[in-house]
């Protein structure tokens, strides 16, 4: 990428601030060098690389470059199958009955492994996905090996965490991960299946599953037992035969509410147990007496971190009508200063968007928004040529029949609306079939806990946003799913309580 | 048998427990004729008549017949309106005020435990049968009932994550839950489904055992003396084989509970619970006399986890 330059935008009011002549970033690219990306990769399944049965394999590309990084084995069902048998065998010959200590001490393993090569699987993490360096480095790399060390020291103590209870194994867990943030939802479905005991297959997204595949590396180096993790690839198609296998027993799915609900469909009737993390469509709402600067960096965080691909994405911004004008103005200002661009480069906030196909569909819902009568408003930046970009978007004056309010976008997209009174935000906030994620902005503490007792979502983030710990519990109300991920409760969905 | 044949048709004879109502203690030789009860359904704390005006026969022990409303899907419906409109305010309600008000279930049980056991033996129960079922179930609302102040502290928890945020799981009610009553027990069972889901303060929409539905009704008149708000609990009576999916696949019930041995119901039950990516919950006859069959996991399973992040600062 050239030289960038921010420029205050003529539709900027007098007040935003001046980067014309005194900011102009210098390129400061990540090297690449130290990450090493095979041109090839097969299928993970009991702690060797196999061949696809179908020997078919597939591009995955660098979404900022459109360059071919890899070729990744596509997975059939007869190679499910295989890893489906590689981690029975493992789970009754060996992990079931490994005391907790011993379990512990191989996930205690590949969190200190991660921390270890965290450079390189934060490079390979923006090239194969098209996340910012900067959030794969510090969000993404350093929270994966948390996660990790923190279900770690569960493993050998699970009486613990469920009072009268002697919690036991499921035996397999088929597990089936987005392309938002590849290598966090992986460690966030491994870690807690391995410290309970169960083993695994699964199955990166299509389009990013380089980092996945780095992690099947780092298991044969921490001396994971074969057949623990296994890790198969493909799209849509493997991800069925996953769900479909009979000798599953747990499926945990990342990704779409639609997806969501024929996985749920599918395992109807067959005592398969599931964990579901669904869309999204929060509501961030900011009050009259927020602190409208921390506010503004908030819905920034809350929608364009990460290019809006978060499922718990602040996307419906409800401002209090007497700080509209305010807040909307700042919010501007402060998306003109968004470095947008080379995921590469450390000074980028928002980076590439995933894939064509997500472009595609983000695209649309621009052009819905506006005939739909909504006024959208978008920073001047130049977006690069080469990749697939998309400008930080706002679409002002929406209501709540806009489907650019109703639908997940999956993008750097926020829909602004406003409000008078509590009891009429409360009411639009939760009237949606969604319920994963809430903000709320105020300087008053009574009124915080009146609002986040009253909204119905999983995660209510108080005068912050896009928060994330391993600690903490995540998982949404309604369509959002159901289960929890993440902290004591994230045990639950992979354990039987005797 | 007194001589109170009614005249009307399909109304049928009253049972004998209108005798061991009357005085409390053994029946009473009498000419007198008897006043039959209309046995109703409970929506919305009121007492209608399905709206289908449709009834079933219920066949009982001494050979005699009652009849009972063979609720629709209106009658669902307006079911779930009343339970969604009565959520918010029963979750709203302190823990010690849901949890006396469970009690208070039980203190009313208890007070009409005679004709709960009349009830029992006319539904076929032998009268020592009868007794240990009316017990439980009264002593199973209690359990409750102390639970309602204690649960969240066993489920909830303080999250030691890694920045500066104060940060904390704790649990909801999951909002309108549509259940079906364990067909083989007329008392124990419905209690033993319905305590653990309102302790929380979810509301219920429950369809009574086809075949033992006579202490359903009884059991409404005991929740609507209880200062159970209006729409909490909502007990129907009427056919499984017609009311099962309207539970299922209704878009305004957040989680549903079956109880079944049967796997084209679970079956069907699981897929249509993907409509609206309903908590579907299906098990198979238990014996309910068996104290592994109360639990606060049993509460847990009709709760979400809200967790809540606070920044810590100045």
């Amino acid at each position: 990428m050239s030289k960038k330059s921010v420029k205050a935008s003529k539709e900027a009011s007098s007040a935003a601030l001046d980067f014309t002549s005194a900011f102009v970033y210098d390129p400061a690219p990540e090297s690449s060098s130290h990450a090493e990306i095979k041109p090839q990769y097969e299928l993970f399944i009991n702690g060797k690389w196999v061949k696809p049965s179908s020997n078919k394999y597939f591009n995955t590309i660098s979404p900022s470059t459109e360059k071919v990084l890899s070729k990744i084995a596509e997975a059939n069902e007869a190679d499910v199958d295989l890893a489906v048998k590689a981690a029975r065998n493992a789970y009754e010959k060996v992990w079931k009955n490994m005391p907790g200590k011993e379990r512990a001490k191989y996930i205690y393993r590949i969190a200190r492994l991660i921390q270890e090569r965290a450079r390189e699987f934060a490079v390979i993490e923006s090239m194969d996905g098209g996340k910012p360096i900067r959030e794969s480095r510090d969000v993404d790399v350093p929270l994966a090996a948390a996660h990790f060390f923190y279900y770690a020291g569960w493993a050998d103590k699970l009486e613990y965490a469920f009072p009268g209870k002697n919690p036991t194994s499921l035996g397999v867990a088929g597990q089936i991960i987005p392309w938002n943030f590849p290598l966090l939802m992986a460690a966030w479905k491994i870690a807690p299946a391995l410290a309970t005991g169960n083993t695994v297959v699964l199955k990166p997204a299509e389009t990013t599953s380089l980092t996945a595949l780095k992690l099947a590396e780092l298991f044969q180096d921490a001396g994971l037992p074969p057949g623990v993790v296994n890790i198969v690839t493909g799209a849509g198609a493997t991800g069925a035969a996953i769900v479909n296998h009979p000798d599953i027993d747990k499926i945990a799915f990342t990704g779409s509410t639609d997806v969501g609900k024929i996985i749920q469909k599918a395992i109807a009737g067959t005592g398969k147990k599931a964990t579901l993390e669904l869309g999204g469509k929060a509501a961030n709402i900011i009050f009259e007496d927020a602190p409208l600067d921390q506010a503004v960096e908030g819905i920034v965080n809350g929608i364009f971190f990460n290019q809006g691909h978060v499922c718990c994405a602040g996307s419906r911004l409800f401002v209090q009508e007497g700080v509209a004008d305010v807040v909307i103005r700042k919010l501007k200002d402060r998306m003109e200063s968004l470095q947008v661009g080379d995921p590469m480069d450390k000074n980028t906030d928002v980076g590439a968007i995933n894939s064509s196909e997500q472009l595609k569909k983000i695209n649309e819902y621009l052009k819905i928004g506006v005939n739909e009568g909504a006024e959208m408003y978008q920073s001047s930046c130049k977006i690069p040529s080469k990749g697939f970009f998309c400008k930080p978007t706002l679409f002002l004056h929406t209501s709540q029949s806009h489907r650019v309010v109703q639908e997940e976008i999956f993008g750097p997209v926020l829909a602004v609306q406003t409000f008078r009174t509590v009891d009429e935000v409360i009411e639009k906030a939760n009237n949606t079939p969604f319920g994963l994620s809430a903000g709320v902005w105020t300087d008053k503490g009574s009124k915080i806990f009146s609002l986040t007792t009253k909204m119905k979502a999983g995660v209510v983030w108080a005068n912050t946003y896009n928060k994330f710990d391993p600690a903490s519990p995540f998982g949404g109300y309604k369509e959002s799913g159901f289960g929890r991920e993440g902290g004591l409760h994230g045990l639950l969905p992979y354990l039987q309580l005797n | 048998m007194a001589t109170t044949k009614p005249t009307r048709k399909p109304a049928a004879t009253p049972i004998k427990t209108t005798e061991v109502q009357s005085n409390g203690n053994g029946s009473v030789k009498s000419d007198r004729i008897g006043v039959l009860k209309t046995y109703k359904i409970f929506i919305n704390g009121q007492f209608p008549r399905t709206e289908s005006g449709r009834y079933y026969s219920l066949k009982l022990k001494d050979g005699s017949a009652v009849n009972m409303c063979l609720s629709s899907r209106k009658d669902i419906r307006n079911s779930v309106v009343a339970a969604r409109n009565a959520q918010e305010k029963w979750a709203e309600k302190t823990a010690y005020n849901r949890s006396q008000i469970l009690y208070r279930i039980g203190e009313m049980l208890e007070t009409r435990s005679a004709q709960f056991i009349a009830e029992l033996v006319s539904l076929g129960s032998s009268a020592a049968a009868a007794k240990t079922e009316v017990e439980t179930a009264v002593d199973r609302l209690i359990y409750y009932a102390g639970w309602c102040d204690k649960y969240n502290q066993i489920f909830s928890s303080v999250n030691p994550v890694s920045s500066s945020h104060f940060n904390f799981s704790s649990t909801e009610p999951v909002g309108v839950v549509g259940m079906i009553a364990p067909e083989s027990s007329a008392l124990l069972g419905l209690i033993s489904i319905i305590a653990p889901a309102i302790a929380s303060g979810n509301t219920v929409i429950v369809l009574a055992s086809e075949s033992k539905a006579l202490a359903a009704v009884t059991l409404s008149e005991v929740i609507h003396s209880s200062d159970v708000p209006a729409g909490v609990v909502n007990i129907l009576t009427g056919k499984r084989s017609e009311l099962a999916a309207q539970f299922s696949t209704h878009m305004d019930i957040n989680a549903v509970y079956v109880n079944t041995n049967d796997a084209a119901l679970k079956k069907q039950t699981e897929t249509d619970a993907a409509l609206n990516v309903k908590r579907a919950r299906v098990e198979g006859e238990q014996n309910w006399l068996d104290e592994s069959t109360q639990s606060p996991y049993r509460i847990m399973d009709y709760l979400e986890v809200k967790t809540t992040w606070h920044p810590i600062g100045i």
